[in-house]
């Protein structure tokens, strides 16, 4: 598609794009590049010289127990928090949707953690979670529960996700909102006419009209755990106990910070550029159907 | 209508107050710690209801800050945080937009490879290229600046985007009417094309705004003076490893003021919040 009625000028659109041209090629393609070069090195101890050696930063990185796991972590903690964020997310939807009183009060009151930071979402959970002073750790306590999440992997992992989904479920919430305001109001009747009662309407007309909402959000959610995840695992664990919330994205973080093996770290940040690509590369085949629908 | 029984209603009011609750439950024990005496906290005898040190506390926050080493004001923190997110809102909108107007309004070699150049940063997260991103700043003497915390993030492909798409929709009639007035380019630009942007321009604004101040791993790498922090940075130094020392009411203020901006944006101006993130998802 081309507008037809234009400006004609040599240099005025060259000027035009110029900043964010040179904005992207320095911060963006010149590091991308240089990740992928640095990726296929191999520095010495001292960083003087390095040598070309194909494919070995990626394979010692497969060869890598840390690495491995690292990436099971990443693909579970998305699974979990997509799965329990939307299906919350879903029922607020669901019930929001109904014309109730006050129906715009409830948008409001459950959309503003959208707008709260990664970090701050750590800062908040990690304080009522906490083993000695958090609040809610008595009652689990009392439960008979051993609760220590800065000591016990499976209870970090577990605290992590739980506040990774809270934070999402506002978003979650918002999409699933639009999507079912936009199925039509005369296909529930007709299947209401027919007889079918509102569990059996919601799981054969509802649900069904909803699966392109469900899917765009499943991938938002499991892009959102991969990347904005960072700012909750290092307020709350930096990737501890040991390494058992150590995320694809925390680990390029804390490799580098030791300053350890250049090569690695750019080949694990090549890995995740080809990660990104592909979900993106999902998300806009999806809303391309949408378009056409 | 599809009937709905009274009782049916009933249980929907209730199941959205409970999820309101678990929502806002987290933000509430903040807000109760922030109230609090550390000593209470510290030993774990927190109260669930507001305690009496509401002034002193958020007093000593924004205009001194923590006892510890670390001492920086959050009041100063907060105003790096508003210098960059609105470096990175505004920023973003204006080279988006003028490098839209330029690929949809003029005809000129490498337009569609310039096009895709800019498309394609949308698969180049921050995070994807840290270190050598950190490098090239470091090479450029931007380390602890504005320009250091804004700039690199400035590109925005979703911006681009979205002006593109909305000038494609914009009648050449326009264009035409405003050439017979002899309105040149940046004339038209201007006086048309910016005006009915307004819309676009202030959802996009809102929810560059929370983007901008949300962010964490880009300033965590590039800030070291204390003076520099944002205030996400700034919050997470608070909390020392030795738990003793973190004085919590302190860190629960800075969370509820480091909330405040960015959920104020979201109530207040809902309708741009909902458009801006619809829109920037297509």
């Amino acid at each position: 598609m081309q507008k037809q009625a234009i400006f004609q000028s040599k240099l005025l659109p060259y000027a035009l794009v110029a900043p964010q041209l040179a904005i992207v090629l320095i911060f963006f393609y010149w590091p991308a590049l240089q990740a992928l070069i640095q990726s296929f090195l191999l520095q010495d101890a001292f960083g003087l010289s390095s040598s070309f050696v194909w494919f070995d930063n990626y394979l010692e990185l497969f060869r890598e127990r840390a690495y491995f796991e690292a990436i099971v972590r990443t693909f579970f903690f998305s699974f979990a928090i997509a799965v329990s964020s939307l299906s919350f997310a879903l029922l607020l939807a669901v019930m929001a949707d109904k014309p109730l009183r006050g129906s715009l009060l409830y948008r409001t009151l459950l959309i503003w953690p959208y707008a709260v930071a990664p970090p701050v979402v750590g800062v908040l959970w990690i304080f009522m979670l906490h083993p000695s002073l958090g609040v809610l750790s008595r009652y689990l306590r009392a439960l008979g529960i051993d609760w220590n999440p800065l000591l016990d992997g499976d209870q970090a992992a577990a605290l992590i996700i739980l506040a990774a989904a809270w934070k999402q479920i506002s978003y979650n919430f918002l999409f699933f909102l639009a999507g079912l305001q936009s199925i039509p109001r005369s296909v529930l009747e007709a299947a209401a006419i027919d007889g079918a009662r509102p569990m059996r309407r919601f799981w054969t007309v509802t649900f069904p009209l909803l699966s392109p909402t469900i899917f765009f959000l499943l991938v938002v959610n499991i892009v959102y755990a991969f990347f904005d995840t960072f700012g909750i695992i290092d307020t709350m664990t930096r990737g501890g106990p040991g390494k058992s919330t150590e995320t694809l994205v925390y680990k390029v973080y804390s490799d580098g910070l030791l300053g350890g093996n250049l090569g690695s770290s750019a080949a694990q940040s090549v890995i995740l550029m080809i990660m990104v690509i592909v979900l993106t590369g999902i998300q806009f085949r999806f809303v391309e159907r949408k378009v056409t629908y | 209508m599809v009937e709905e029984e009274g009782f049916r209603r009933y249980v929907a009011h209730v199941i959205l107050w409970i999820g309101i609750a678990i929502v806002a439950f987290p933000v509430y024990i903040a807000i109760v710690a922030s109230t609090q005496d550390n000593a209470l906290i510290a030993n774990g005898q927190m109260s669930l209801l507001p305690g009496g040190h509401f002034f002193e506390t958020y007093y000593q926050t924004i205009f001194v800050g923590t006892s510890g080493s670390t001492r920086e004001p959050v009041g100063n923190m907060m105003l790096n945080s508003l210098i960059t997110a609105l470096l990175i809102a505004v920023g973003k909108i204006a080279i988006s937009i003028i490098s839209a107007y330029a690929i949809v309004y003029f005809r000129f070699p490498f337009r569609m490879p310039i096009f895709w150049l800019i498309f394609i940063t949308l698969m180049l997260p921050v995070e994807v290229r840290i270190y050598p991103t950190y490098k090239i700043v470091a090479d450029l003497h931007m380390l602890d600046s504005y320009a250091g915390l804004s700039l690199p993030l400035i590109a925005s492909a979703t911006a681009t985007l979205l002006f593109r798409q909305f000038f494609m929709t914009v009648p050449d009639e326009l264009l035409e009417a405003s050439r017979i007035d002899g309105a040149g380019p940046l004339r038209f630009f201007w006086d048309t094309l910016l005006p009915l942007s307004r819309t676009n321009m202030a959802a996009l604004f809102v929810i560059l705004f929370i983007l901008g101040w949300n962010q964490y791993l880009w300033p965590l790498l590039i800030t070291t003076r204390d003076d520099m922090q944002t205030i996400q940075i700034g919050i997470r130094k608070m909390i020392t490893t030795t738990d003793a020392l973190t004085e919590w009411p302190i860190v629960m203020a800075t969370a509820v003021l480091a909330m405040l901006p960015p959920v104020f944006v979201v109530v207040v101006m809902q309708k741009l919040f909902v458009r801006g993130l619809v829109e920037t998802e297509k």
